[in-house]
């Protein structure tokens, strides 16, 4: 059976919704949970030590830990935050990028790939793995079609290199120094009040003519569509792919989980509906088309 | 400071050679490149033809193979690279890891340069790099303030070329996928950002509207000057607000910083613009040869002459130029 994970909390919450979020997810039935700050580091809601007891909550849970590094390195600070990470020995690393890559090389410290590293082929795949890659995510960019034949030319190479697909959430599109949720407010970066306290899920970019585009989320900018493949995982299971990746929101969250947890297990049609929170839905680079598009009526059950 | 000129035909190579470019990048006619326009790059007799050029002039050659291949365009890629490798350029500029470690093995005598799409914004990103594919160089993303480059170039193990003119990519690159998701082409997948094929122009009532795949980019009023509709820099509703939400249409001019620059330690200076004419590319190439060669002439302090700003700005997006995230309030 695939593995359900929670990824990263891409959002801004205060320390408190983190640690409650959690203590729920505990009772979720995930697999893996991946833990830490992504996108700013301006947020410090959170300390390592507060993420690192939330992680052996988890870990007494039975789920799998897995610490996430940030996307976008560009200070020494980020560097030595990142250096702390990169020398525990407890939990596995998610590097997000090369930085992260050389820290977790450096100290030999097995590490898995996010969706932000760039792995399109599977030569990468193959020197990666030596130098202790345990498993990858595939860019969201990046179709099925695309993922079956890396699946394919891994394990003609004897590769035992577990996929994982982000399958649920806005997705995580793109990476800035500067900060728009500040820039929306006219204050500077250094100064920004945390102003994404005040948006857990995100500021809605419109076009003006109101099609929900994007949403920006400090300096990084996602989906104004939510993504969501649940009618693609009876495909995903055929294909070979190890994990299905749920991105967290502040709402609703159990409910997602459960559907797709149901769904794994066959239990409910591969038709069903999910429609929780407010978003457009859409799948497009499942199917090589824009990411924005909705492509019906293809998942075979 | 070497200066470094975009050739997206051989017209624009000889102009950039002859205004006074250390060397020229250029790219194959395909999406190898992360500028795949209609009409533009070199197949490889052009390409052959512009190497001879440029280097009987004294002036180096950069291929551009900077896209990442999927398992269906691997072979191609492969192949762009023992292309270039056997036309003589003087280095590969590349991003996708499998083809750095290719290019590492089988043409180990070719300079490899980490293309701005690699995403190594740290020193310890570029360790990686080097340690892993020998790497001579690094172009660094547009993201960085001018004290984070310090930063970066005080313990680079490689030499560092920065973006100093031309079109100012606002997100770090070669993560940015904002263009396959409206449209269904990428820097990464295919050398393209809000690709022209998407892209259609409407007259309306309500004034010209640029569309990228139907979607609403920017309408523009009487009098305003419409640019072309690249999807970071439109203008959207936030919160019942229109505004440049992501960034005005500006471009990078980073002249002022020339001194900075020098003194950190940065080996070449980047000029971006593989789309633009020949003529443009002239005119940037001579007023940026003129700027380094003052710095470098030693002179008690770097001025600025008006003349080449007012050059600059009259090539630059909506006349507008900025030096970017170099200056840490940008952000």
């Amino acid at each position: 059976m695939m593995k359900l994970s929670l990824g990263p909390i891409l959002w801004f919450w205060s320390k408190q919704s983190v640690f409650d979020f959690y203590a729920n997810a505990a009772e979720w039935p995930v697999d893996t949970v991946y833990l830490g700050e992504t996108v700013c580091s301006r947020r410090r809601e959170l300390k390592l030590a507060d993420w690192l007891e939330i992680a052996s909550v988890l870990k007494e849970s039975g789920k799998q830990v897995v610490l996430s590094t940030q996307t976008l390195i560009e200070s020494e600070a980020d560097l030595r935050a990142l250096r702390k990470i990169c020398s525990q020995q407890d939990y596995l690393v998610e590097a997000n990028d090369q930085s992260a890559l050389q820290l977790a090389t450096q100290n030999n410290l097995p590490f898995v790939t996010g969706p932000s590293m760039n792995i399109y082929n599977s030569a990468t795949l193959k020197l990666l793995a030596k130098q202790g890659l345990k498993g990858w995510s595939l860019p969201v960019e990046l179709g099925q079609e695309t993922l079956q034949q890396l699946i394919a030319e891994l394990k003609a190479e004897g590769l035992d290199l577990p996929a994982e697909v982000f399958a649920w959430g806005f997705l995580p599109l793109a990476w800035s120094s500067r900060c728009f949720t500040a820039r929306h407010y006219n204050l500077p970066k250094d100064n920004c009040e945390f102003r994404c306290l005040q948006h857990p899920d995100g500021l809605e970019l419109r076009s003006r003519e109101s099609q929900e585009l994007f949403r920006l989320n400090g300096t990084s900018t996602l989906s104004g569509s939510r993504y969501d493949l649940m009618r693609e995982m009876p495909g995903m299971e055929r294909m070979g792919v190890a994990t299905v990746r749920l991105s967290p929101e502040h709402q609703g969250m159990e409910e997602v989980v459960r559907r797709f947890d149901q769904m794994r297990r066959g239990e409910i049609p591969s038709t069903d509906p999910l429609q929780l929170v407010e978003a457009p839905p859409c799948n497009g680079y499942w199917y090589g088309k824009p990411g924005m598009d909705l492509v019906t009526g293809q998942a075979q059950a | 400071m070497e200066l470094v000129c975009p050739a997206g035909s051989l017209p624009a190579l000889k102009a950039a050679v002859d205004n006074g470019a250390d060397a020229v990048y250029l790219g194959f006619k395909d999406s190898t490149n992360a500028r795949q326009f209609a009409g533009l790059n070199f197949n490889d007799k052009r390409a052959g033809e512009g190497i001879e050029y440029a280097h009987s002039k004294g002036a180096r050659v950069f291929c551009a193979i900077n896209t990442y291949p999927q398992p269906d365009g691997w072979e191609t890629w492969k192949s762009a690279i023992d292309r270039a490798a056997a036309l003589g350029v003087d280095a590969i500029i590349l991003a996708d890891m499998g083809l750095l470690e290719y290019a590492a093995n089988k043409h180990p005598q070719v300079h490899r340069h980490l293309s701005v799409q690699g995403s190594a914004t740290s020193y310890e990103a570029l360790r990686f790099y080097k340690d892993n594919f020998d790497i001579r160089r690094a172009v660094l993303p547009r993201v960085l303030s001018i004290d984070q480059v310090r930063g970066v170039a005080k313990h680079s193990p490689v030499e560092l070329e920065v973006f100093a003119f031309g079109s100012l990519c606002i997100m770090a690159e070669g993560r940015c996928y904002l263009s396959s998701y409206l449209t269904d082409e990428s820097p990464n997948t295919r050398g393209a950002c809000s690709p022209a094929k998407a892209v259609r122009w409407q007259e309306t009532a309500e004034g010209l509207e640029s569309r990228l795949n139907d979607v609403l980019i920017d309408r523009y009023g009487k009098g305003e000057s419409a640019g072309y509709p690249t999807l970071c820099k439109g203008r959207f509703e936030v919160e019942g607000s229109v505004y440049h939400a992501i960034e005005e249409p500006v471009s990078l001019n980073t002249l002022d910083l020339l001194p900075e620059l020098k003194e950190i330690g940065i080996s070449a200076v980047k000029i971006e613009g593989r789309q633009r004419s020949p003529s443009y590319i002239a005119d940037v190439a001579r007023t940026w040869r003129q700027a380094l060669n003052r710095l470098d002439s030693g002179a008690d302090g770097f001025l600025v002459d008006p003349a080449w700003n007012k050059t600059l700005s009259g090539l630059s997006e909506g006349g507008l130029t900025t030096i970017g995230a170099y200056h840490r309030k940008w952000k």
